[in-house]
């Protein structure tokens, strides 16, 4: 093995503790939002200097490759896709933090009908499984596997679009119980912008893998593609 | 119209095949890199250009090498005009045991030129060419061997220029050069490729990237990839040219 392919398969084992690390503080950050458990959800705050901490020395790390090593071909498609999946996963991991700071504003427990309604918990369970199969299409190379979060992510779309007239309703009905509704809002318009960054990364691996640019192509494109 | 195409060359040193059926075409005014370990044949066939090869005794080459539409190889080809259109420069700089001035004037001078103020005044204007007139114009008058590496090399690539060919051959012009005279080469090779066509071996990958429009992959004789130097770098379409330049070669 070279010197090279020591230093990418470290930048990438890196990668994939820090994926870990962000898969489990969007995890834990459900948790507390739906058992409504102030206390996990410090810890996700807490755990956000963590990814934080990921994200500077993937930074770091990737810079010294470029200079030191001057990869090309599917080396620097590598370290490129890692540079920008690094910025994914940062972005993602404070999107965990935010719903985490919910939490802690939030005082009464979310009503269950509501949460039916909104289909909040399948939209999080979509985001976390988008999130889940990224990671092993990376760890695996797989690019059919990173084809398949372009649908997932328009299954989270979907109930983001739906979303607004379910909610405006369910106001409408319970004018007395506002706050919690507009906070599951606030958190579905998150989960959005997760599938977003999932479906961001597996653009990065396609091309990475494949030397495809995916990015801003139709829908029916990528399909083709 | 393509200044130099190969068509089905094979090159045989006695016995032994150094280029298997190479098929390559090169635009005017461009810069093509050869790559591949050593061995595979890129000099050869660097030297096919200005049939250098002939000066090796036991050598046989088959199919075409073509300049400017005409067969160099050809029957009744005149070797000495050729090398006059198809100048060289070498891998360790060779200057002449002769003043700075008498380098560049050499070519000119064999060829019969003997107009004084003509000699000079293309000397001079080789030598501006070369971006070297400013370090050496005090003393056109001492030794090429006072000069430093790099500007001995910068001087035979200007005593190649100073007989005006269309095409410059660079075999591993830098690789006995610190970074800063690399680097003042490849600005040259850069500002060369708008009046010359150049074709440069190279073993420095970042260089081919960074002087190159296009390179030509070779590997034991044969021609294995050939397209713009952008694409051999970022995505390759030969696993065995990929393997080569992020250097996992077995």
């Amino acid at each position: 093995m070279s010197h090279l392919d020591i230093e990418l398969q470290q930048l990438k084992t890196e990668t994939i503790k820090m994926w870990t690390l962000v898969n489990l503080q969007l995890s834990k950050a459900k948790e507390a939002l739906l058992k409504l458990d102030k206390d996990l959800a410090r810890e996700v705050i807490l755990g956000e200097r963590r990814v934080n901490a990921w994200e500077l020395k993937i930074d770091r790390d990737c810079e010294n490759i470029f200079a030191l090593f001057n990869p090309v071909a599917v080396d620097l498609r590598f370290v490129l896709a890692v540079l920008k999946i690094n910025n994914n996963l940062e972005r993602t991991g404070d999107i965990a933090e935010s719903i985490a700071k919910f939490v802690l504003n939030v005082n009464t427990d979310f009503d269950k009908k509501l949460l039916e309604i909104t289909r909040t918990v399948e939209m999080y369970d979509g985001a976390l499984f988008m999130m889940e199969e990224v990671l092993e299409a990376f760890d695996k190379l797989d690019t059919a596997l990173a084809r398949k979060a372009f649908q997932q992510d328009e299954i989270l779309d979907d109930i983001n679009v739906k979303v607004n007239a379910v909610i405006a309703d369910y106001i409408r009905n319970h004018p007395e119980n506002i706050e919690p509704p507009l906070y599951l809002i606030s958190v579905i318009r998150k989960l959005e912008r997760v599938g977003d960054q999932a479906k961001n990364m597996a653009e990065e691996i396609i091309f990475y893998i494949e030397a495809k640019v995916l990015k801003h192509r139709s829908k029916a494109e990528k399909k083709k593609e | 119209m393509y200044k130099i195409e190969s068509k089905n060359v094979d090159f045989f040193y006695g016995p032994s095949q150094a280029l298997k059926n190479i098929n390559l075409a090169i635009k005017p005014n461009t810069v093509t890199a050869l790559i591949g370990p050593s061995g595979c044949g890129k000099s050869t066939y660097l030297r096919l250009f200005n049939r250098m090869n002939d000066l090796i005794d036991n050598t046989k080459i088959a199919g075409q090498v073509i300049i400017d539409g005409d067969d160099i190889y050809a029957k009744g080809v005149n070797v000495d005009s050729l090398r006059k259109k198809v100048g060289m420069v070498f891998q360790k700089p060779n200057p002449f045991p002769k003043t700075i001035f008498e380098n560049v004037a050499y070519g000119l001078r064999v060829n019969g030129i003997t107009d004084k103020k003509f000699i000079e005044e293309r000397v001079e204007e080789t030598i501006k060419q070369v971006v070297l007139w400013d370090e050496v114009k005090d003393k056109l008058k001492k030794s090429a061997f006072e000069l430093s590496g790099g500007q001995q090399q910068r001087l035979c690539i200007a005593r190649a220029l100073a007989i005006q060919p269309s095409i410059i051959l660079m075999d591993e012009p830098t690789s006995a050069l610190d970074p800063i005279s690399t680097s003042k080469v490849e600005e040259l090779i850069y500002e060369l490729k708008t009046k010359y066509t150049i074709v440069i071996v190279t073993h420095n990958m970042q260089q081919a990237g960074r002087v190159s429009d296009t390179t030509a992959f070779f590997y034991m004789g044969e021609l294995i990839e050939y397209d713009t130097t952008k694409t051999i770098f970022t995505n390759p379409k030969v696993e065995r040219t990929q393997n080569y330049i992020t250097g996992r070669f077995g």
